[in-house]
């Protein structure tokens, strides 16, 4: 099974971390990400996503697309990065993802990723 | 490597033979196995059907042996490199090849290599792609793609399973007798985990993966012919080829999926029906009763029946009965509720189900909403059922099983007309 791994954070706290903790933490995501590779669990790389301020929505209505700044959704946690894991099932892959340092610090969301193979009917 | 068909058949039938050659020579599985995938790929992009060396195998050997040489040679110079000045220098390693071994074909090489691919120690995505690429001849490409998955995740699958055999001190030999039985399952299950991958597919992108499909059925008839006293063997042989031949059947062109009800019979494959009604009979009648010869011998049922309406529902109650009593688990008891259902009608399959709820594993499993929204169906309680049907396709995370949930939902919602036939 393939899930997302969807790390949501508070630019405002991590604004508010000292540079040695952010330096750790650092790491220890590097660390994470290079031990989930060796297992062969981690499908392709991490993405990291910039600041929200830096996101445009866009949405067509009748045909005429608006394009507003901002994200999405409004709130004080974002949407920061993903990754995508391939495993057994959700229990492992909670436990992955309990050893990222990210849902030390922030929420990281495991969801399934929908797949196109059937059993039969 | 398409419109060179005979030569990538010919080169994966001998990717184990090699393989087994050259691992009892040098004793280094992961760079053997290295040495052969270079060789296989050298042969693929030189040999054409008009222009095969004399000994084909022989030529793989010699390709793949230098490789080797050439790898172990550089690895101790490495080491050389590291130690100080003092170390002794080894004698060159030219191990002459045992009297011949270049010519007869050892058959229990693939064997032995299919239990080590299988080894209990290697996570099953390891086990899968390691199969695939050292009994299978397959690339890491080929295998990536048929998984859907980056080559560098299954490069890396691969080495991390070389690895833990070398570190786990895993021999190039049978297991012992005392094992043999509980790690033939392993292997049994590593090749049905091959096949349904590729079957699940439904069409588009997908079709490739077919080839997984035949993969899996070709590694486990050359099991068969290994181990042709094992019923187990057989029965998952048997399984494979009943349900494949139900593969173009079970599918429209849109890749929507038809239930088995409603399967377009004359489309199935009759030629794989014959041989795995031959094989399953076979097996039931001389050797013990396994899990995989019942599900063989269930799927046969539905072969056999011309039509849906003609299946003999009491039998594969009866199969899951047994099945139940051998190998239980919540999955075949979900399955036998089915059965149930046809035999007995829905009320005692609804109570059947009631009993699962509970069941961690089942309760939040989109099968039993999927299998109870049927039963409800056939009861007559339409809103039950389109519930149930919703509650189902929230829970699947397979789209193509979500959009013939919905579709059952949405045509329970509407004011009833003609009633379909069901799975």
């Amino acid at each position: 099974m393939r899930y997302i791994a969807l790390i949501h954070n508070n630019p405002a706290a991590w604004q508010a971390l000292s540079q040695a903790e952010r330096d750790e933490h650092n790491r220890d995501a590097d660390v994470f990400l290079e031990r989930l590779t060796e297992s062969g669990e981690l499908l392709g790389g991490a993405v990291v996503l910039a600041h929200p301020s830096n996101a445009k929505t866009v949405r067509v209505r009748d045909g005429v697309p608006a394009i507003t700044d901002g994200p999405f959704a409004e709130g004080k946690e974002v949407l920061a990065g993903y990754y995508l894991l391939e495993c057994e099932d959700i229990e492992r892959a909670t436990e992955i993802v309990s050893g990222d340092p990210s849902a030390r610090l922030f929420a990281v969301e495991v969801r399934p990723i929908m797949h196109i193979t059937a059993s039969d009917v | 490597m398409s419109g060179n068909g005979d030569v990538e058949d010919l080169l994966r039938r001998l990717a184990p033979q090699v393989l087994g050659v050259l691992v009892r020579r040098y004793h280094r599985f992961d760079v053997c196995e290295d040495a052969v995938q270079e060789a296989l790929l050298a042969a693929a992009l030189q040999w054409r059907e008009q222009t095969l060396p004399e000994n084909p195998r022989a030529w793989l050997i010699t390709v793949a042996s230098r490789r080797v040489t050439d790898e172990l040679r550089s690895d101790r110079a490495r080491r050389r490199r590291e130690e100080t000045a003092t170390a002794e220098v080894p004698a060159d390693e030219r191990h002459a090849p045992a009297p011949g071994d270049e010519n007869a074909p050892n058959e229990d090489d693939t064997l032995t290599l299919l239990f080590l691919c299988a080894h209990p120690v290697l996570s099953p995505a390891s086990q899968v792609a390691l199969t695939l690429r050292a009994v299978g001849g397959l690339s890491t490409a080929e295998i990536a793609r048929a998984f859907l998955v980056p080559e560098p995740t299954v490069a890396q699958r691969i080495s991390r399973g070389k690895q833990q055999i070398r570190t786990s001190g895993i021999p190039f030999s049978l297991p012992a007798e005392a094992e043999r039985a509980e790690r033939l399952r392993v292997v049994l299950q590593v090749l049905y985990l091959i096949f349904n991958e590729g079957y699940t597919a439904s069409s588009g992108p997908e079709l490739q993966r077919g080839e997984l499909t035949a993969e899996a059925i070709r590694l486990t008839r050359e099991l068969n012919r290994l181990l042709p006293a094992d019923g187990e063997v057989a029965g998952l042989l048997a399984l494979m080829l009943l349900i494949e031949a139900r593969r173009s059947a079970r599918s429209r062109p849109d890749g929507s999926l038809v239930p088995l009800a409603e399967q377009d019979r004359g489309r199935w494959n009759q030629e794989m029906i014959d041989e795995g009604l031959a094989l399953v009979t076979d097996a039931l009648s001389r050797t013990p009763l396994g899990p995989y010869q019942l599900q063989a011998a269930i799927a046969a049922i539905h072969a056999e029946a011309a039509r849906a309406e003609d299946t003999d529902w009491r039998q594969i109650l009866v199969l899951y009965e047994l099945l139940e009593r051998i190998a239980s688990n919540p999955v075949v008891t979900l399955n036998r509720a089915v059965a149930v259902g046809m035999v007995r009608g829905p009320r005692p399959a609804l109570d059947l189900l009631r009993t699962l709820e509970h069941d961690e594993h089942v309760a939040e499993h989109h099968r039993l909403h999927a299998i109870r929204a049927h039963l409800l169906e056939m009861a007559g309680d339409r809103a039950a059922a389109a519930h149930s049907f919703e509650e189902a396709a929230r829970r699947t995370t397979s789209l193509p099983e979500q959009r013939y949930l919905e579709s059952r939902a949405a045509r329970l919602s509407r004011p009833p007309t003609a009633p379909r036939s069901r799975a």
